[in-house]
Formats: structure tokens, C-alpha cells, sequence
């Protein structure tokens, strides 16, 4: 029999102690839907979050608005004298310094607050049921105790029955449930990121009990537990990708639609909770994360795994 | 091309394996391999031939004694030095062990995409590699595409394409027809002549009458037994080697 050598095993030995992973086990994909669950994931994150910076947004703009007001509401029966001590407090708050504005609410306006409660008035002097006088103040800094004893003391002088108010005290409550819905919607987003990283951790032991006997020849061979993670790595990148792209677009179509929704409503509130440029950033940042979570899953089950083999 | 003598290339010292809580399997299995020899492996099925490679491969820790490889002591190295060491291995398996969802190509690739070596300059060397064994018309094929036979044929060129410094091969022979058969010996000779150190298992006694100068290690019941005196006198040849 005529015998030559391959040509392959002439020539210099390679040096074989660096490391790729061009396509050693190019088949090896995680199980498929694994792009649909990260999606799912990725969206639900989107509408989370997008709640909570909503909520956010709305809890500044309140705070905002409301920190420097304060309200007077002057309970007199006699409408004349009523009318005369709300001029008297707007005009003794114009001169204490701090204060940018104070007026009289107007009657008719007092009136249209109050008719969802009570009913349309006449407006006439005999009324049945007396309705206080309110003056609106606003000041320019923040309305602490102090500030607020003090402006109670200069508007009893004028208005000895005068209730003095600090408009961000009513809002307490409502604060307080905003605060709580936020807390909600991140911890809805460290559950849901948690879920993303259970499914991607049961999804990469499964693809390792699948792969096992290439991953064993890939050792033999000798490849690393690094080169074998870095195909995991890989796969469950590409996976994490395409559902976090389709994700954060299911995600943004409801939170838009929902925006709209809200918008509807033409709340002030609600308004002031719109999503800013910063807020969209944030929510596009999502699957990125989701991406840096999934393959740092990943990575770390298979390290763990293979550490275990020989 | 110059030549040198080198020390042990293997060393295993009362060797012991056992699986579970069963009797040994291999015991008290003592020798020394050097560098550029040529070993068969024999015994009878159920001696513990696959065992004592499965040692020499690296696949398995024995349950006592001690093996150096390299120079390296194999059982107490740490776990992220043994890829350099099995690189420097090439194994045939029994069951050929070729990864499924991978053609015949790729499946000889795989050694060297292991080791970082660029697809560029690895194409050449594997369809040179295949066409040797006579399957460049099969290169695209899947293992489930191939017979037995083509199939140990992948599987030693995958095993030799790397230039390994000891190549391991079990029955390799067992499902090729006698042509091929004599023609992987002849190879697994080059090799050896161009510095590997080979161990062949094998219970095919015509075979170890093709190779002149190899020397034999007989495996019964799990003990070593030293029929050439190879173990106990082990011959040092001058091993041809690249500068």
C-alpha cells in the first residue's frame, strides 16, 4: 500500500494554549421559547416601570405645586363680614416677607368648588348653608411649622375665626399612596428581573443536561469551562436581544396607549404623571439589562455546573 | 530537525480505580511511558483497558495512587490547568464520540477551534486531514449520516489533527476494513516516528505484529502484567522532534 503522511501533521507543531470558541458547538441552543419568555418579561418590566416614574413625575409635580401654598379659610356666618376679613388676611399676608402672592378666592369660585358636594347656590345672601371664605397664599420657600405659626399669628390678628393650612398637608395621604404604589412597582421589577433570571437559569441547566456529551468531548478536547460558558454566553445574548427588543416595543405600545388613555382624563394630576425623555431613556435601558442579567445567569450556571465536572 | 531523549512522558504509581462503592476495576498499576514509544494495550474485554485510558486521557481521577503527566502531578494540578494538558493529547474513543449536530468537517475542526486557531488556517489542515481518511466527499455529513467505519475515521483524524505529543487511541481499528486498518498503523507509526508517544488498546493480537517495535502492556482482571518487559526495562530511543 502506497503511504504518504498528511500534509496537516507536516510542518510545526501549532502552538494550541490560547482560546477560541469560534463554532465549536455552533448547534447548541437554549430551548425556543426562551426569546418569547424574555419578551414577556421585558414588557411587563416596561409597564412596571413605566408606572412608577409616572407615579414619580405626578408626586414631584404635586410636591411642587403644592409646597409653597398655603390656604386660609375664614368661617364667619356674616357673608359682609366674611368678605371683609378674606380682604383683610390677603392684604396683611402681601406684607409679610416670603409671601409672592395672596388673593380672595372670589365667590363665585368658592361656589363652583364646592357645588359637586353641595349643589348648585343661588349666590344670594341667604344662603342656608354657610360657605367659607378662602384666601390663597403662596410663598416662596417651603411652608415649615414655624412659617406656618407665623402666618397664623398675623392672620388671626385681622381674622380671629381664621383656619390657617399648609396645602401640602392635605396631600398627605395621597403622597403617602403614591409613595406605596411606587415601592409596588419596583418591587415588581425586582420580581419580574428575578423571574427572568429563574427561566434563564432552568432554561441553561437544561441546554447543559442536553449538551452534556458534546460539552464532556469539548473538555477531552481540551477546551475551558470558559470557552463552553462563553457559548451559553452567546446563545442566551442573542435570545435576550431579540425578545428584549420585542419586549420593550410590546411594553411602550401599552404604556402609550395607556398615556393616551390617562391624557383623556385631563386630571391634573394625572397630567403632570406624563413620561418625560429621561423617563423613555430609562425604560429603552431595560432590555439592556435584561440582556446583562440574562447572560450573567447565563454564565454563572454554567461556571458552577462545569466546575463540577472533571 | 534535531533529536533528544526526554524523561517519562507518563508515570502512574499503584494506581487504583473503582467506581462506586464495586471492587477495583484497575489495581495496583504501576509503569512508565517515554516519550516517542509505541504501546498496545491489550486484554481481554472486561479487563480495564478503556478504564487505565480513561485514566491516561484524563477523563477520570483514580481512586488512589498517583499519576505525572507532562512532569505534572495530574491529581492534585489544579482543575483550570487540565485543558493545556489534555491539548497536548490526541484520544480516539471507542465510541468515537463525535458531536452529533456537527458535520465531519467540523468535527475534525474541533481541536483546533479549541485552541484558538484561526478559521483561516484551519480549513486547509482539515480537508487535507479528510481526504487522507478518504472522506472529502462526506466532509458535510453529520455523524448520523456516516457508516461505523466512516465514522472512526472522523474520529482519528480529529484525534491526530492537532500534532498531539501522545496520542490515545482505543480499538481503533475495530471498524474499518483490514486495508484501513493497516493504513491507520501506518499513520499512528509517523506520528510516532515524528515524536508522539502512542498507546493503542486493542484485544486484535494480528495487530500488535504489524508495528515491530512496539511494546506491549497486558491488562488481566485489572492488574498489569508485562509480557516485552517494556515496564520493568523500558527502552529509551532517541525521539525525532522539530526544532
Amino acid at each position: 500500500m502506497d503511504f504518504h503522511l498528511p500534509s496537516a501533521l507536516s510542518g510545526n507543531r501549532r502552538s494550541l494554549t490560547s482560546s477560541g470558541d469560534g463554532a465549536l458547538i455552533a448547534g447548541a441552543r437554549l430551548s425556543g421559547p426562551m426569546p418569547w419568555v424574555i419578551a414577556i418579561m421585558v414588557a411587563l418590566t416596561v409597564i412596571a416601570a413605566a408606572a412608577g416614574l409616572s407615579l414619580a413625575n405626578t408626586a414631584r409635580a404635586a410636591a411642587d405645586e403644592l409646597s409653597g401654598g398655603v390656604t386660609i379659610q375664614i368661617v364667619e356666618a356674616n357673608p359682609a363680614e366674611r368678605t371683609r376679613q378674606a380682604d383683610a388676611v390677603a392684604q396683611a399676608l402681601r406684607a409679610v416677607p416670603g409671601v409672592i402672592e395672596a388673593h380672595a378666592v372670589s365667590q363665585a369660585e368658592v361656589e363652583r368648588l364646592v357645588e359637586p358636594w353641595l349643589g348648585a347656590r343661588g349666590g344670594g345672601e341667604d344662603e342656608a348653608i354657610p360657605v367659607p371664605a378662602l384666601v390663597d397664599a403662596r410663598l416662596r420657600g417651603a411652608v415649615t411649622g414655624e412659617v406656618l405659626g407665623g402666618l397664623r399669628r398675623t392672620v388671626r390678628a385681622v381674622a380671629p375665626s381664621a383656619r390657617v393650612d399648609a396645602q401640602s398637608s392635605w396631600l398627605k395621604p395621597v403622597f403617602g399612596a403614591i409613595d406605596t404604589l411606587q415601592w409596588l412597582a419596583l418591587a415588581l421589577v425586582a420580581l419580574l428581573g428575578l423571574a427572568m433570571a429563574a427561566a434563564v437559569l432552568l432554561a441553561v441547566r437544561n441546554a447543559l443536561g442536553v449538551n452534556r456529551d458534546t460539552i464532556e468531548i469539548v473538555h477531552l478536547l481540551g477546551g475551558t469551562d470558559a470557552q463552553i460558558a462563553r457559548l451559553f454566553q452567546r446563545s442566551i445574548g442573542v435570545d435576550a436581544a431579540g425578545g428584549g427588543a420585542v419586549g420593550l416595543a410590546l411594553g411602550a405600545l401599552v404604556v402609550l396607549f395607556l398615556g393616551r388613555q390617562f391624557a383623556g382624563l385631563g386630571a391634573g394630576l394625572v397630567d403632570s404623571g406624563a413620561l418625560g425623555l429621561l423617563d423613555w431613556t430609562v425604560l429603552a435601558l431595560i432590555p439592556v439589562a435584561g440582556l446583562v442579567l440574562a447572560v450573567l445567569t447565563a454564565r454563572i450556571t454554567v461556571l458552577r455546573t462545569l466546575v463540577r465536572m472533571l | 530537525m534535531n533529536t533528544a531523549t526526554d524523561g517519562e512522558i507518563v508515570q502512574f504509581d499503584n494506581v487504583g480505580l473503582r467506581y462506586g462503592a464495586d471492587r477495583e476495576v484497575l489495581s495496583d498499576i504501576s509503569f512508565t511511558l517515554y516519550p516517542g514509544n509505541f504501546y498496545f494495550l491489550t486484554g481481554a474485554s472486561g479487563a480495564g483497558k478503556t478504564s487505565m485510558l480513561r485514566l491516561l486521557y484524563l477523563a477520570q481521577r483514580p481512586s488512589r495512587g498517583a499519576i505525572r503527566m507532562f512532569g505534572t502531578d495530574a491529581i492534585t494540578m489544579p482543575r483550570e490547568r487540565l485543558p493545556l494538558l489534555r491539548r497536548r493529547l490526541g484520544v480516539v474513543f471507542q465510541d468515537f464520540r463525535l458531536v452529533e449536530h456537527l458535520s465531519a468537517f467540523d468535527n475534525v475542526a474541533l481541536p483546533l477551534r479549541v485552541a484558538g486557531v484561526a478559521e483561516r488556517e484551519l480549513a486547509r489542515p482539515v480537508a487535507d486531514m479528510l481526504e487522507w481518511v478518504g472522506l472529502t466527499d462526506r466532509m458535510h455529513a453529520v455523524p448520523a449520516q456516516l457508516s461505523g467505519g466512516e465514522q472512526q475515521r472522523v474520529a482519528i483524524a480529529r484525534a491526530v489533527i492537532a500534532r498531539p505529543d501522545m496520542l490515545v487511541a482505543d480499538e481503533p481499528t475495530g471498524n474499518v476494513d483490514p486495508d484501513m486498518a493497516v493504513k491507520l498503523l501506518r499513520l499512528f507509526e509517523a506520528l510516532n516516528r515524528l515524536g508522539t508517544t502512542v498507546v493503542v488498546a486493542t484485544h486484535d493480537v494480528h495487530l500488535l505484529k504489524k508495528v515491530p517495535d512496539s511494546l506491549i502492556m497486558r491488562l488481566d482482571k485489572g492488574r498489569l502484567s508485562d509480557p516485552t518487559g517494556a515496564l520493568r526495562y523500558p527502552p529509551r530511543r532517541p525521539v525525532a522532534r522539530e526544532a
